[in-house]
């Protein structure tokens, strides 16, 4: 039951962004059989229905478009980042992070208010919904030590969740990001007429993930109550 | 549904028009503050682009191949009992445990379909209102030293559930 990724933080300008890739999960080296399945069954699959010719030259292509869709990723990233660094210097994200305590106080009824867990929280939601998962991980992980911290404090026990890491990593994983900066970038690099067009509907989506999520976190912990 | 267009179109105009505006109000040095942020966007994409050449590699290979159409063709007598494209299964599965692969699955469905199609608009709105849930789950569970997590898989797979089926409907009126 080993989880392990590789962290590499860039530090530029006082800012640290994290890049983390993962390389078990559940003492599973995932990618390496995903990525590793893929290529073997390719060249199987495609020489037993003659289409070898095809599986090599898709390699050599394959690479090639990565780099190209990079570029346009480039563009498209360094405006969102920028943009982000504006809102942070302007001190749009702490007045973010301020709007939103309600909402952490009913999600997380037993965090305390003045717990250093709810900013790592807001910081974590603020940049999952800005769309730059990248920049969440550091935060969540902070998060999940100052849950764990007030979970042993009230006399929990390590290795059982507390209610307030379930709810954290349900509406975590219930996504809930307002721009899909990626999206936006594959569908300008394979010639949408409207990248940014999904957006509206994205936001629909999301909120009704994130919502039915939220429904199932109140129902649980009152069914758990009684 | 055409409330929701409009809100794509204005989305981003008005959040950059928002930024700008409270920068200039907050005095903030706008103009050097986005300059250096868009560095470390260059960071970040340089630091995934490894990682996109192998899974577009992978994924390419395997489309080249047709087994990614055959998969499909299997999938797709029970995808459709719930009215799902067979041809987004292993991106629905995937997405569950990579990103990456996701994106190279993604990627493949824009060149092969076109991000404008059913499948495209389906797949733009399932990325973008799921997650990793086991890798989400493995990473922070893991770092906080938790071994029983409780209803936390059960929240995370009806929260996905909800947004792949939203994902399809909305897709289908676009």
């Amino acid at each position: 039951m080993e989880t392990d990724w590789v962290c590499t933080f860039f530090d530029i300008g006082g800012q640290s962004i994290a890049y983390i890739e993962v390389k078990f999960i559940f003492g599973v080296p995932m990618l390496n059989f995903l990525w590793g399945g893929m290529i073997l069954i390719a060249v199987v699959y495609g020489t037993l229905t003659g289409h070898v010719k095809e599986v090599g030259n898709a390699a050599i292509d394959s690479s090639k478009e990565a780099v190209e869709l990079c570029i346009t990723m480039l563009g498209v990233m360094a405006l969102w980042t920028g943009m982000m660094k504006i809102a942070e210097a302007a001190g749009l994200t702490e007045k973010f992070r301020r709007a939103v305590r309600p909402a952490l106080r009913f999600l997380f009824p037993d965090v305390p208010e003045d717990a250093k867990a709810n900013d790592y929280i807001a910081s974590n939601l603020l940049a999952n919904i800005l769309g730059l998962g990248w920049a969440a991980t550091p935060f969540g992980l902070k998060a999940m030590a100052e849950l764990q911290k007030l979970n042993l404090a009230r006399g929990g026990k390590k290795e059982v969740a507390s209610r307030a890491m379930c709810t954290f990593l349900i509406i975590n994983i219930s996504s809930l990001q307002l721009i899909p900066v990626n999206i936006i970038a594959y569908r300008s690099q394979y010639g949408s007429v409207n990248p940014a067009e999904i957006v509206g509907p994205a936001i629909v989506a999301t909120a009704v993930s994130t919502l039915a999520a939220v429904v199932f976190v109140k129902l649980t912990e009152r069914k758990e109550k009684a | 549904m055409e409330m929701l267009m409009y809100l794509s179109d204005f989305c981003i105009p008005l959040l950059l028009f928002y930024m700008i505006g409270y920068g200039l109000v907050t005095k903030t040095d706008i103009y050097k503050e986005f300059t250096e942020g868009a560095k470390d966007g260059f960071q970040v994409t340089i630091g995934i682009l490894p990682t996109l050449i192998g899974l577009m590699t992978g994924v390419g290979m395997l489309r080249a191949s047709g087994f990614l159409e055959a998969l499909a063709g299997w999938l797709s007598p029970v995808a459709e009992l719930f009215s799902f494209p067979g041809e987004l299964v292993p991106l629905v599965v995937v997405k569950m445990f990579s990103s990456s692969a996701a994106t190279g699955l993604v990627l493949d469905i824009f060149k092969e379909y076109g991000p404008d199609s059913y499948l495209g608009q389906v797949t733009s709105l399932i990325c973008s209102s799921t997650e990793t849930v086991f890798y989400t789950m493995s990473v922070y569970f893991m770092a906080a030293g938790v071994k029983k997590t409780r209803y936390t898989l059960t929240g995370a797979l009806v929260a996905t559930v909800t947004g792949v089926a939203v994902s399809t409907i909305l897709g289908g009126m676009l």
